[in-house]
């Protein structure tokens, strides 16, 4: 039994303009100590399925349509606040995207990192302070003793970054959920980010869903991915599956869109058009309008994701009746 | 690498806040600092001032109405031993229209009056003559109390009154406006439609219909004003809460399984703190105003108790024969809106860098 099973996850914002279906029929599941990738362009509705999954979605305007995360035993989705409030923070943990605004300006560090603690668990002050001084070594943050009692501002978006894993991981989650965890960050701290939460994550044996949109990363990082694209999985694959073997024309344009993949003095491949406006979302597959495979056929039915090969589902229609293959 | 292990941050360097920020950009504006040691020093006189002086605001001698300040103080013993030797009290002004000088050219009547020094008693009709050593730095008022002590105890009350309303003002308002703002939805709305209809009453008729219609006292006046002053902290605190409580702080603090109480009062209010200050600064001279208009108009504060409002009032009433009487409540009372004005703009530069000039 997977450690948690999303099925059918539906979330839209009801707003004046209309309503924004943000996610449409997302499952996925995840084991222990397993690290899957969500990947789509921004707008894609990854990181809205992740927020959906800790009740971080504002109600209104958002409202969770459908589906079920199960979660030992406990459906995520459907669970009163306080039984949410139990596992958040104890047992699933998230990293956001930007470390310059995710922590609260007005409190010393020493004081928010130690939160999860003295909530979740039976300790007292002091016991908390130890342990967060311990948990800060851990991310790397030299001089520990002294900086954690420093406010968030005199950290740098690295240093935060750090902060920030410490925290959601002091209390040894079961499931850490990344999103875009090193989008802000300089390329150089990228790479050391990425590096801890991969050794933190094998010391504590914690499942890790990643968000990102950079392939580069799932390629290094992930033992599954889930491709989204207008607020539905498009493709989902074991990692080397997926980039050996495409079986959706979105996900083989993105790998051909890595400029370090590309050959020298070519023209950069970009996928033509803009992302679909998730407030009129095209009847047949989303990503017709911009497909260089398309036909009629594309635009007149709505595919349905099936899986082809062990683990590995497309939402191509055409590659599912077999006139199409990509590798 | 592995160190060994650290001991627990007792004193540990701490790191510097935004308060701390803050504070340092005030020192250096000049005019804030100025209101903020005036308004001390007046707050501070008015609390511990009247210990000091011989003087209590009860303290009445008739024969000695409004005196001016600093004029010189006769007493007047009368030369017949009666039961009960009376001492009189007389201003200078007074011992010249004494009917005993009227047969004295003014030339004399000047010698006379010169001639008396500390210690000496003069002879002059009925009554003994000696300079008292009595002396009202801002003279007396019309039944003869020392002006200055009843100044001091009056601001005891008008800042009081200032600072209890605000401080009620903030309780109501910061809690009222974070609960509104950071549930939202329809108790937001309905929240914030009670504050609208709450605006509309008008104030003055509000307090009139209180004070007709249940005994006067200083209490009344607190909540008063305090009932009226939280609607605008509340529409100032759930404004700030919406802006964020979609901040990424904020939507890690749930993350992390705080409950929203602990989310609002940990995480959010001392957020909008910064607000909250600059407000109340400028809120404690509006209330002072308020309580000053009431007091005047005699809603508000009752004798025998004082405040700056009320002797504005009795100054008002003698401006032509003693002007001091208006003049020094006036003064005080403008120079401690005054202060307080400039502190709480100086505060809102210092709390907001961004909105600064410099």
């Amino acid at each position: 039994m997977p450690l948690l099973d999303v099925q059918n996850l539906t979330t839209s914002f009801h707003t004046r303009a209309g309503v924004v279906r943000a996610v449409q029929d997302v499952g996925f599941s995840l084991e222990a100590g397993q690290t899957i990738g969500i990947v789509g362009e921004s707008g894609s509705g990854k990181s809205v399925a992740c927020y959906s999954l800790l009740g971080l979605i504002p109600t209104p305007p958002g409202r969770i349509e459908a589906g079920t995360a199960l979660f030992d035993g406990i459906d995520l989705l459907h669970a009163p606040l306080h039984t949410l409030n139990r596992i958040r923070g104890k047992r699933i943990s998230m990293i956001f995207q930007d470390p310059m605004t995710s922590l609260n300006p007005y409190l010393r560090v020493s004081e928010q990192i130690i939160e999860p603690l003295l909530i979740h668990e039976k300790i007292s002050r002091s016991a908390a302070l130890l342990r967060a001084l311990t948990a800060l070594e851990e991310v790397g943050i030299q001089d520990a003793a002294r900086r954690i009692h420093f406010y968030p501002h005199e950290f740098s978006g690295g240093m935060r970054q750090r902060v920030m894993i410490a925290m959601a991981l002091i209390t040894r989650p079961e499931i850490l959920i990344a999103d875009e965890p090193t989008t802000a960050l300089d390329v150089t701290v990228q790479a050391q980010i990425l590096e801890l939460i991969r050794s933190r994550q094998r010391e504590l044996g914690t499942a890790v869903i990643f968000i990102t949109h950079d392939l580069g990363v799932v390629a290094s990082f992930c033992d599954h991915v889930h491709v989204m694209y207008g607020g539905r999985i498009v493709e989902s694959a074991p990692t080397t599956e997926l980039f050996r073997n495409p079986l959706h024309p979105y996900a083989a344009a993105l790998q051909r869109s890595i400029p370090a993949l590309q050959e020298k003095n070519t023209e950069l491949y970009t996928i033509p058009g803009l992302p679909p406006d998730p407030m009129h979302l095209p009847d047949g597959c989303a990503f017709a309008p911009r497909c260089d495979h398309v036909r009629d056929l594309c635009r007149a039915r709505h595919p349905e994701l099936v899986t082809l090969q062990p683990a590995h589902a497309t939402r191509c229609l055409r590659v599912q009746n077999g006139d199409l293959t990509l590798s | 690498m592995t160190a060994p292990p650290l001991p627990p941050p007792l004193h540990a360097e701490h790191g510097t806040s935004l308060w701390r920020d803050a504070w340092h950009r005030l020192s250096r504006n000049r005019l804030a600092v100025f209101g903020l040691v005036m308004f001390l020093t007046i707050a501070l006189l008015c609390l511990f001032g009247p210990l000091f002086l011989p003087f209590k605001p009860a303290d009445q001698a008739v024969t000695l109405k409004a005196s001016a300040p600093l004029e010189k103080i006769y007493t007047r013993t009368p030369l017949r031993k009666t039961s009960q030797p009376r001492i009189d009290f007389i201003a200078e002004g007074k011992l010249i229209d004494e009917n005993v000088f009227l047969n004295l050219t003014p030339d004399q009547r000047q010698q006379t009056l010169t001639q008396i020094k500390s210690g000496e008693a003069i002879k002059l009709g009925r009554f003994t003559y000696q300079l008292s050593d009595r002396r009202h730095w801002l003279g007396t008022d019309a039944l003869g109390r020392d002006l200055l002590v009843r100044i001091l105890h009056g601001g005891r009350i008008s800042i009081g009154v200032g600072l209890a309303a605000t401080v009620v003002s903030i309780l109501i308002g910061v809690l009222y406006g974070a609960i509104s703002g950071y549930f939202g939805g329809k108790l937001d709305i309905v929240l914030m439609r009670i504050v609208d209809i709450l605006y509309t009453i008008p104030f003055t008729i509000f307090v009139i219909l209180l004070m007709v219609f249940l005994p006067p006292s200083i209490f009344l006046l607190f909540i008063a004003i305090g009932a009226v002053e939280w609607l605008t902290m509340a529409r100032i605190v759930r404004g700030e809460i919406v802006a964020l409580k979609h901040r990424e702080f904020i939507e890690a603090a749930v993350s992390l399984g705080l409950s929203r109480f602990r989310i609002i009062f940990k995480h959010l209010i001392p957020n909008v703190l910064g607000s909250v200050i600059v407000y109340s600064t400028l809120t404690v001279p509006q209330v002072m105003l308020l309580e000053a208009v009431l007091s005047f108009l005699g809603l508000g504060v009752q004798p025998p108790m004082s405040s700056w409002g009320v002797l504005i009032d009795d100054g008002a009433k003698t401006l032509e024969t003693s002007p001091w009487l208006l003049f020094f409540p006036a003064g005080i009372f403008s120079l401690t809106l005054f202060c307080l004005n400039f502190l709480g703009d100086g505060l809102r530069d210092a709390l907001d860098p961004r909105a600064s000039k410099d």
